[in-house]
Order: C-alpha cells, then structure tokens, then sequence
C-alpha cells in the first residue's frame, strides 16, 4: 500500500484556485522531490496536507497509510506520522524549544497509548538528535525559533523531525538560507532518517540539495498540477533548462 | 483560518470555576452610609478615639469628592446607600489559634477553590492569614515570625496591639482624600492585612493572604499596610477569588507599603474574582488603590500583579521613590474576556536620584473583554539621572476585544533616559498551526503560546504562585474538555 496518494486534489487559496487536480503517490521508503517555478502551489500542497484550513479542500482525495487524512484534524495528522518543515518556521515567544518538543512528542505519544517520556530520556533524545544535526545546544533552552537566524530556524525544523520520527517528511525549501556545511549537515540529518517505513516529499529550488538528498522521483509542479514526473536525472534537465519547456503541458 | 478564530473563542467561553456559595451566617449592620454607621464599625472594633476622628474625616472629605469619570470603563452608577458596611463571621470572639481550628465549611469552600490551606503550608512554609469576608478568620506561623520581632496580623489586631505603629504609618502613603474610592476606604474599612518586618530582618516566608468576598450586598474594603525598616525584606503574596453572584458586588481596598533604607518588599497579587456573566451581568468591581513608598536610599519596592477576574477593574498600583537609588517595579499580566473592562497599569514617581524603574504589563482581550493600559512616569526635577524601562504587549484573542495603551510622561530633568516599547499582537493563526502540525492539541496550544507571552511575569512570582497563575490563566482561556 502506498504511504500517500493523492487524487485529484483541487485546492482554493481565498477564492481563487491554486492546485487543479493533482495526483500524487508515495511508496513507503520512498524520496520524492518536487520543484517549480516561484507561486506554482508546492507550499499550498504542504499547508493542504497538514490541514491549515486557510486551504479549503474543492475535490479530491489524500490517503494516508489507507487512512482519508482529509477527514482528520492538523494534530490527528501530526500524531499519524505526517510532519512538515516550514519555509517560514514561526517564532513562539516564551516558550523553550526543548519544552516545546516535549509537548509535541508527549501528545504523538498519548495518541498510541504509550506513557508521558520520562525527563531524563527525553533530555538524552533532544541532545542526540541535536548534535545530530549539529544545533548549538544552546537553541535548546532559547523560545522557539525566536531572533534565530534564517538557517537556525531551518536546521531547528530538521530538528524537530528527528525527534519526531514522522512517517512522512515534508520538507518545504529547508534548503533555501542554508550555507553549504549546514545544506551538508541537515541533508545527513535527513539520509540518517531515511528507512523502509518512512518517506519525504522535499520541496526545494536548488538540484545542489538533491546530491546530498538523492530522490528517488521527481516532479515538477506548475500552475496547481504535476507537469512532469522523472528520475533523478529531471532535476540536472531543470538545473539546465529551466521551466520554460513545460508550459505548454501544465495549460 | 476561521476555525482557530472559532477554537479561541470556544475556549475563552469558560464557565467561572471558583463559583459557589459558603453558607456562613454573618453579623452584619444594615445598607447604608452615615456617620453612625462609620461610629458603630469603629465602635465593633474597639478602636481609639483618634482613629475614630480620622475616618470622620475622611467620610467628610468623601462627601465632597465627585465619582471619577476619566476611566475607560463604563457601568451603572454605584448607590453607596444600598451597600452594608460591616460583616464579619458569627463567631468572632473565640476566632480559630491554628488553621485546623478553621470552620470545616471554609476549608472545604479553600478546597474546592484548590487551594488547601495546611498542604500548602507544609509544603511552601507560607504563613496564611486568610481574610474570611471582612475579618481575619485564621493566622498560622505567627509565633515563629513574633521570634523576630515581626508582626503579621490582621489590621484590627494591628490597631489594638500596635497602635503607635498604625497610627504613624497609616495613610501616610496613600493621604485618606488620594482619590474618591481611598476616601471611602478611609472611612469605613473593616479589616486587612498587617505586616511589620523589623531592622536587619529577613522575612523567613512568605506571608501569604487569601481574601474572599463572601456576603451578598457587602462591599469589601480591605486596608492593607507594610512596613520594611532598614535593611529588611518581605515578600507578600494575595490571592483571591469569589462565589457566583448576580449583584455588582463594590471592591475598594487601600494598600500601603513603605520601605525604609536598603529594605525591599516584594508584593504579589493573583485577582480572580467573579467576572460577570456573558452579558456583563453580575461580576465584582474592583476600584483598588496599591502605593509603595520607597522612602529609603537604596530601598525597592516590585509589584507583580496576575488579573484575571472582576466585571470592572480600576487599579494602578504605584512607587514612590523617594530614596537615592532607589527602584519601583511593576510587573503585570491582565486578562479581559466576557464583557469584562479594565484600566489598569502603574505609576512610577522618580524623587531621588538614581532611582530606576521597570513597567513590565502584558494585557490579554479575549471575547468581548477590553483593556486600557495607563502609565505614568513622572521624572521630578530633583531626580538626577533616572532611568525608566516600560514594555507593555497586548495580545487579542478574537475580534471583538480591545486594547488600548495610554503611557503618560512628565520628564522634569534633563538627566533622565526612559525607555519605551509597546506591541500588539493578534494570537497568531500560524503559531497555532505550527503547534497542530507538531500534534499538539489547540487548547494546549493557545496555553502555551499564552504562557510564553506572560513568562516575563510568572518568572517574577514566587515559584508555587507561579505554577498557580499559570494553571488560573489555562483554566480562565481554555475549555477543559478533552
Ligand atoms: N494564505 C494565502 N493567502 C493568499 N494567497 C495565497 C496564500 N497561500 C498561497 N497563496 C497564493 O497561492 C499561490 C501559490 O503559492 P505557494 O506558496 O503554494 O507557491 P510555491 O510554489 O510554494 O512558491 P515558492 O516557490 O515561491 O515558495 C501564490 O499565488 C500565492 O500568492
Ligand atoms: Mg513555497
């Protein structure tokens, strides 16, 4: 069974239409990158999916694991195993970015009938994965996302995700304000997740990523529809070409 | 993002969790103001002639004082006649001698408030003088803090047993004709609370004071007065909170802190009295007058202060600050929902040189709650390099609450730096969604992102009060279902 399948999906951004039937599978194990001009509906693919209702759903349908995940509530889908990074990560004043993660890992826990984390366990994962992805330790402590810089806010994403341990990664442009030891450091980050059970749907401008990040399919989204679909080589064609060629196929 | 709009708003609909009734049989005289009345509180309470005369005066004052209007709230107008002055609990001679002498029905209504008086005690080693209507019912620790020489008592007591002290230092803060609601305070206060710390005291505890209005129609004026001698310290907590009632119920107190050289006293509030229903009916108003002397070089005064109940509230609590160096500090979270009104904020008097103050004030508006925020900060000529820092952040839940920010200056010396910052910021959609998408549930989510938008506050309340603001504020903005 495919881990995500999307069919027809139509989705309207405040009256006006932004994706026009889009279909989507994801096998289980499975690197997807999607990549596409500037406006083409790739971060409303993402918001769709995590259920940020500002994205109103017009037709179609999204399997999860089976499951109709549009019939689900945004938290429900989190504690499924659907996780997204943001292409731009909110700050949350006040609130420790350690406390926080506990919360979340709390309720995904809750959710599968498994007891609050003991504290110590917890602060063991939280550093783990931190050097994981060589965040300074010192973004434990700091209020969530608050006066980071652009690439910790990135980083602090792929953070989350690794102690998460979501079963689908969605990655919007995480790439995109990453010099390039960290573009290094958090693409291991995510290779190191990378399992038979778990898939990513990276979202990204930059072929440079997906040398770090080798997909396994790749698409270009364009005008609220997948144009075209490929291997890895389609990414080194856009890097070249641009997306001037396939117009013709997303009117 | 309609639906968390929707979400806020669910939540903030909370039913008043404290609301019940103790049935307490009350000895009490009938509405009305006049100066027998004034004789007969005076005369309950033993008191000398001298503080006889002085709320005379004060009632007289009180007469030809006009009702303030300039505040940005609006209800009916109060009728002084119909209120009854005096209450106090039927067994006033034979009063409790240890908190497991307390009437059960009291404790039990402290339980159901949860908060359990001898837990609390053993647990935080606070000294509790809980304020049971308008009389002192219970003092615990008091020999403990009497082996230094400090005095925590219950006004009355204080005016008996330490006359020369009340009658030096009282309204020597805040004068009986301050304003119209501290005239009346002046003259027909019945109890409250009073502390005196010693020269070279450390205060081994915090003292802590839970007031309750109880009795239906009975306006509640509280006196509260502090003395820190030299080079002493104190940190009092108050805490209260209400039954469900349907009459406006009148709430003025006066509470007067002095601090003398090098002396600090720390003076905390959490306030959830009844905040009227839906339609604004019912609910407490709460016309309170809060001042600190910092007379002493080097003394400091902070109040910190969690609001989260009362229809009305109208309060300032203020510094003085008359020694050289000496610091006023006002820290402060308010939450208006319901139809609730509040003006509120501080005034920072610098008179010394040196002195420094810190105006920390977070307002939240949910439902139809709104909220003024006025602060003055007034830099006298003598006061030769004074700083001031002023931050003051609204967050609006919803879109038909309000929030208003009124900072007054008077700079009156060239030396001076003020510091000024103010935000407003709607609860954002996308830092709820951030959190959904993390798994956590919305109303843990609007928690924690209030939470952190107060934490500059609660890091300055005593830890045990802290956790207990913390919960107040969840349970005041978040449906308990699920
Ligand atoms: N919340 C919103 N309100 C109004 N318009 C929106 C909103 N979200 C997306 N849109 C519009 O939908 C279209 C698609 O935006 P989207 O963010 O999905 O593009 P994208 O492919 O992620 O672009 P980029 O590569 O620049 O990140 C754009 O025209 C955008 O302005
Ligand atoms: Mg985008």
């Amino acid at each position: 069974m495919a881990l995500l399948e999307i069919r027809n999906l139509h989705v309207n951004v405040e009256g006006a239409e932004i994706l026009k039937g889009l279909d989507l599978t994801i096998e289980p194990g499975k690197v997807h990158a999607i990549m596409g001009p500037n406006g083409g509906g790739k971060s409303t693919l993402a918001k769709a999916l995590v259920g940020d209702d500002a994205y109103e759903i017009t037709q179609g349908e999204v399997l999860f694991n089976g499951q109709d995940l549009l019939e689900m509530d945004p938290e429900e889908r989190a504690r499924e195993g659907v996780f997204l990074g943001f292409q731009y990560p909110v700050e949350i004043p006040g609130v420790s970015n350690t406390y926080f993660l506990k919360a979340a890992v709390n309720a995904i826990r809750k959710h599968h009938g498994q007891d609050e984390i003991d504290a110590m366990e917890f602060l063991e994962l939280v550093r783990e994965r931190a050097r994981r992805v060589k965040l300074d330790e010192g973004l434990l402590q700091r209020p969530v996302n608050e006066g980071f810089s652009g690439g910790e806010k990135k980083r602090n994403e792929i953070f989350h995700m690794s102690v998460l341990e979501p079963s689908l990664g969605i990655l919007d442009e995480t790439d995109s304000g990453l010099d390039i030891d960290a573009l290094r450091t958090v693409s291991e980050g995510v290779n190191a997740m990378r399992a038979d059970d778990r898939s990513f749907l990276v979202i990204t401008h930059y072929q440079r990523l997906l040398d770090y990040i080798v997909p396994d399919v790749v698409h270009v989204l364009m005008d609220g529809r997948i144009v075209k679909t490929g291997g890895k080589e389609l990414a080194h064609e856009l890097e070249r070409q641009g997306y001037e060629g396939f117009e013709d196929n997303a009117a | 993002m309609s639906a968390s709009t929707e979400t806020i708003e669910r939540f903030t609909e909370k039913g008043y969790e404290a609301g019940f009734v103790t049935n307490i049989e009350e000895d009490r005289v009938e509405p009305g103001l006049n100066e027998d009345v004034i004789r007969f509180i005076s005369a309950k309470k033993n008191e000398p002639e001298w503080l006889l005369e002085w709320r005379l005066e004060a009632y007289r004052n009180w007469l030809n004082m006009p009702e303030p209007d300039w505040q940005y709230v609006h209800y009916d107008p109060i009728d002084f006649q119909s209120i009854s002055y005096y209450a106090a609990p039927k067994r006033d001679e034979d009063r409790p001698q240890s908190l497991d002498d307390i009437d059960p029905e009291i404790r039990e209504t402290y339980n159901k408030l949860g908060i359990p008086l001898h837990e609390q005690e053993m647990l935080a080693g606070v000294a509790v003088d809980a304020v049971f209507d308008s009389v002192s019912v219970a003092t615990s620790y008091k020999d403990r803090l009497a082996e230094q020489g400090i005095v925590f008592c219950s006004m009355s007591e204080a005016v008996q047993e330490h006359p020369e002290l009340v009658r030096k230092y009282l309204g020597t803060v805040i004068p009986q004709n301050d304003n119209y609601f501290a005239a009346l305070n002046s003259a027909v206060f019945t109890d409250g609370s009073f502390v005196y710390i010693p020269k070279g005291v450390r205060c081994p505890m915090e003292l802590s004071t839970y007031f309750r209005i109880n009795a239906a129609n009975t306006g509640q004026f509280e006196r509260t007065l502090i003395i820190a001698e030299d080079s002493s310290y104190v940190s009092y907590l108050e805490g209260c909170t209400a039954p469900m009632r349907d009459e406006n119920q009148l709430h003025a107190a006066v509470v007067e802190l002095v601090a003398l050289d090098n002396a600090e006293i720390k003076y905390s509030t959490v306030q959830n009295w009844y905040p009227g229903d839906a339609q604004g009916k019912g609910g407490i108003y709460n016309f309170v007058t809060k001042r600190g002397l910092a007379a002493g070089d080097n003394s400091k005064i902070s109040w910190t202060q969690v609001e989260t109940g009362s229809a009305i509230t109208w309060k300032y609590p203020s510094v003085v600050m008359r020694g050289d160096n000496s610091v006023g500090e006002f820290y402060s979270v308010a939450v208006t929902r319901l139809r609730q009104q509040a003006d509120t904020g501080t005034k920072m008097i610098h008179l010394g040189k040196n002195t420094r103050s810190t105006i920390v004030s977070k307002g939240i508006s949910a439902q139809e709650g709104q909220q003024v925020y006025r602060g003055l900060v007034r830099i006298a000529p003598t006061a030769e390099n004074a700083r001031n820092y002023s931050q003051c952040d609204s967050m609006l839940m919803g879109s038909e609450c309000g929030a208003h920010t009124f900072p007054y200056l008077d700079v009156n010396n060239t030396t001076a730096q003020l510091e000024h910052e103010a935000t407003t910021s709607k609860i954002g959609e996308d830092q709820i969604l951030y959190c959904l998408s993390r798994g956590i549930a919305e109303e843990d989510a609007v928690s924690l992102i209030v939470n952190g938008f107060c934490k500059e506050v609660f890091r300055e309340l005593p830890m045990e009060f802290a956790v207990e603001a913390q919960k107040l504020l969840e349970i005041t903005l978040e449906d308990s279902v699920g």
